[in-house]
């Protein structure tokens, strides 16, 4: 909470109000403002058609699909197992907890070719987990599952840091006046405890879900990056890139930032309802 | 990561609803299933691997000169990129926790930004501007240019900034811009401005309040986002691939070269360069856990005065 400013606008006790503002604003925007104008400006140097021809080339459209159905996907599994994960860290006592707890935020402090390699070898033929696999007939590494392994492995972390405060500030009352009257575990969980959970969650899924569409270092080693197939987006413009089409590149990093722009948005709406669900309770 | 701050460590202790007992093993099994297959099964493969030719190929594999150079490259990069962010950290977190003014939330928005950027995006951007095509690229020669002073400068100089070092630090600096002025702002927020006040009223000046009074209590947040920073600085691997140019042993970092020795099939010697930046990222978790334990203990020493 900021906290008010009891002595009055007029008269500042503090120092260093136009210093510290001023050099934030002229950092920010020689790092980061600046360079990001000049998507807009490289842009504007395609036509209105170009740009549409562009940004809805079938290799473009399949990578769409591509990236928000396996973001998705990852995302969900992330909820699903980082709901349960959290719980787990919260209300549960365990040989290896603090362990397991540290270890969850691996995903964010590992550099992103590592865990690429990684995933990659251990889901290829002679990994530990691909070696099992293969022989099943299940591919993992340079097929779609490979890119739904590596966003599930760099999304897991948001899941879990978001959704864990919330559980630990759950009121225990609550749930104890649901079991006073009548109600089951189940019920309480379903009724009581996850409608409190779910603003968390959403945020959670959405910040994953963000990560996912975004990621490059850890998907280039796993996918085998064939257009149509197993083409992410991030990919698809690196490829571009590759190639020296700077300005299709320039094109398709406009529709990701858009999208990225949405999400943020989202999240942040997301977030503002969280806190003030959590300042209801 | 920038949304995800630290969880209070506050369990309560009374729990007089709670679910059967094979219900909670069950979701313990799923949670150590889930951590272990994710987590700790690349973890460990990561050093199997880097250790799978034995020691004296480990040693070799990060001690050739193509590695040494990219550890000096990376080394050189995050010795630029974090001290600015760290400086720019601070001053950001000055400006909003402690002063109120207008687009304050606008602010904060613009500082995630990068966050909310694919790694390909935030490289492509600094090729628009000092790429061949680029914005300043393509008045190279032009009889106008837009930045005659600053392009002349360069050429002067012989400067290059795209498939060169500069570059490499400009999108590491872009990439991890947020990191320290994250972990101060709502950790000033929270901390009020009293302190500060009494200090100024007490007879001190600014930089002495900064110094004895705000700089200690946020010391620990600092060294969190200092050591986030520096992880990521040291490990990005998107946006520096796009504007490295991959020159081995002069535009190659640590993730780069773990990069060529992968696709060139040595994978002992990419697992064991890639051993370093994963003992890097342990360090950077244990730091988490260490400054977390410290957070937790002070502010119980703080409800309990």
């Amino acid at each position: 909470m900021p906290a008010k400013n009891i002595v009055g606008k007029k008269t500042r006790v503090l120092p260093g109000f136009h210093l510290t503002l001023g050099y934030t604003l002229l950092y920010l925007s020689l790092i980061v403002l600046i360079p990001l104008s000049a998507v807009v400006w490289k842009t504007t140097s395609l036509t209105w058609h170009e740009f549409w021809q562009v940004v809805t080339m079938p290799q473009a459209l399949a990578a769409y699909r591509l990236s928000f159905g396996v973001s998705f996907l990852a995302a969900l599994v992330n909820g699903i197992f980082g709901l349960i994960v959290a719980w787990v860290l919260v209300r549960y006592n365990f040989f290896g907890k603090r362990i397991v707890d540290a270890l969850v935020d691996l995903p964010f402090a590992l550099p992103t070719a590592v865990a690429g390699i990684t995933l990659a070898y251990i889901y290829g033929p002679h990994g530990w987990i691909g070696g099992v696999l293969e022989p099943m007939g299940i591919k993992v590494a340079n097929t779609r599952l490979g890119i739904f392994v590596a966003l599930t492995f760099i999304g897991l972390p948001f899941i879990v840091r978001t959704v864990q405060p919330v559980i630990e500030d759950l009121d225990p009352e609550l749930e104890e006046a649901a079991a006073s009257m009548g109600a089951t575990r189940w019920q309480t969980f379903w009724r009581v405890i996850f409608p409190v959970l779910s603003p968390a969650l959403l945020t959670g899924f959405s910040l994953s879900f963000a990560r996912a569409l975004g990621e490059y270092g850890s998907v280039v080693f796993i996918s085998s990056n064939i257009p149509m197939k197993t083409q992410i987006l991030p990919l698809l413009i690196m490829s571009e890139l590759d190639g020296f089409q700077i300005g299709k590149a320039t094109a398709l990093a406009v529709v990701m930032l858009v999208i990225s722009f949405v999400l943020l948005l989202t999240i942040n709406i997301l977030q503002w309802w969280t806190s003030r669900h959590q300042q209801h309770n | 990561m920038s949304a995800i701050h630290l969880p209070s460590r506050q369990g309560n202790s009374r729990h007089s609803t709670t679910e059967p007992a094979w219900v909670r093993r069950s979701l313990i099994a799923i949670a150590l299933l889930f951590i272990g297959a994710f987590l700790v099964v690349p973890l460990a493969s990561v050093f199997a691997q880097a250790f799978a030719k034995g020691a004296g190929y480990y040693w070799q594999a990060i001690t050739e000169p193509l590695a040494v150079a990219s550890i000096k490259l990376t080394l050189l990069t995050a010795a630029v990129a974090v001290p600015l962010n760290c400086v720019f950290g601070v001053a950001a977190a000055w400006a909003i926790a402690k002063f109120e003014f207008r687009g304050k939330s606008l602010l904060l928005t613009a500082i995630d930004l990068p966050f909310s950027i694919s790694p390909v995006i935030s490289g492509l951007i600094y090729v628009l501007v000092f790429g061949g095509q680029g914005w300043l690229g393509l008045y190279r020669d032009a009889d106008h240019p837009w930045f005659p002073w600053f392009q002349t400068w360069l050429n002067d100089h012989d400067i290059k900034i795209i498939y060169a070092v500069p570059g490499i630090i400009l999108a590491t600096i872009f990439v991890t811009f947020p990191f320290v002025a994250r972990e101060l702002i709502p950790l000033m927020q929270a901390q009020g401005r009293s302190e500060e006040e009494a200090a100024r009223v007490l007879g001190a000046s600014g930089w002495q309040t900064f110094w004895r009074v705000t700089l200690p209590n946020i010391k620990w947040g600092l060294l969190y986002g200092i050591i986030l920073c520096n992880a990521r600085a040291m490990g990005e691997f998107g946006a520096v691939s796009v504007v490295s140019g991959h020159i081995r042993g002069e535009t190659n970092t640590i993730p780069l070269h773990v990069e060529v020795l992968y696709d060139g099939y040595d994978f002992a010697g990419a697992f064991a360069v890639a051993s370093v930046l994963t003992f890097l990222a342990l360090v950077t978790l244990a730091v988490k856990t260490w400054v977390e334990h410290k957070n937790a203990a002070l502010n119980a020493a703080t409800e309990n005065s």
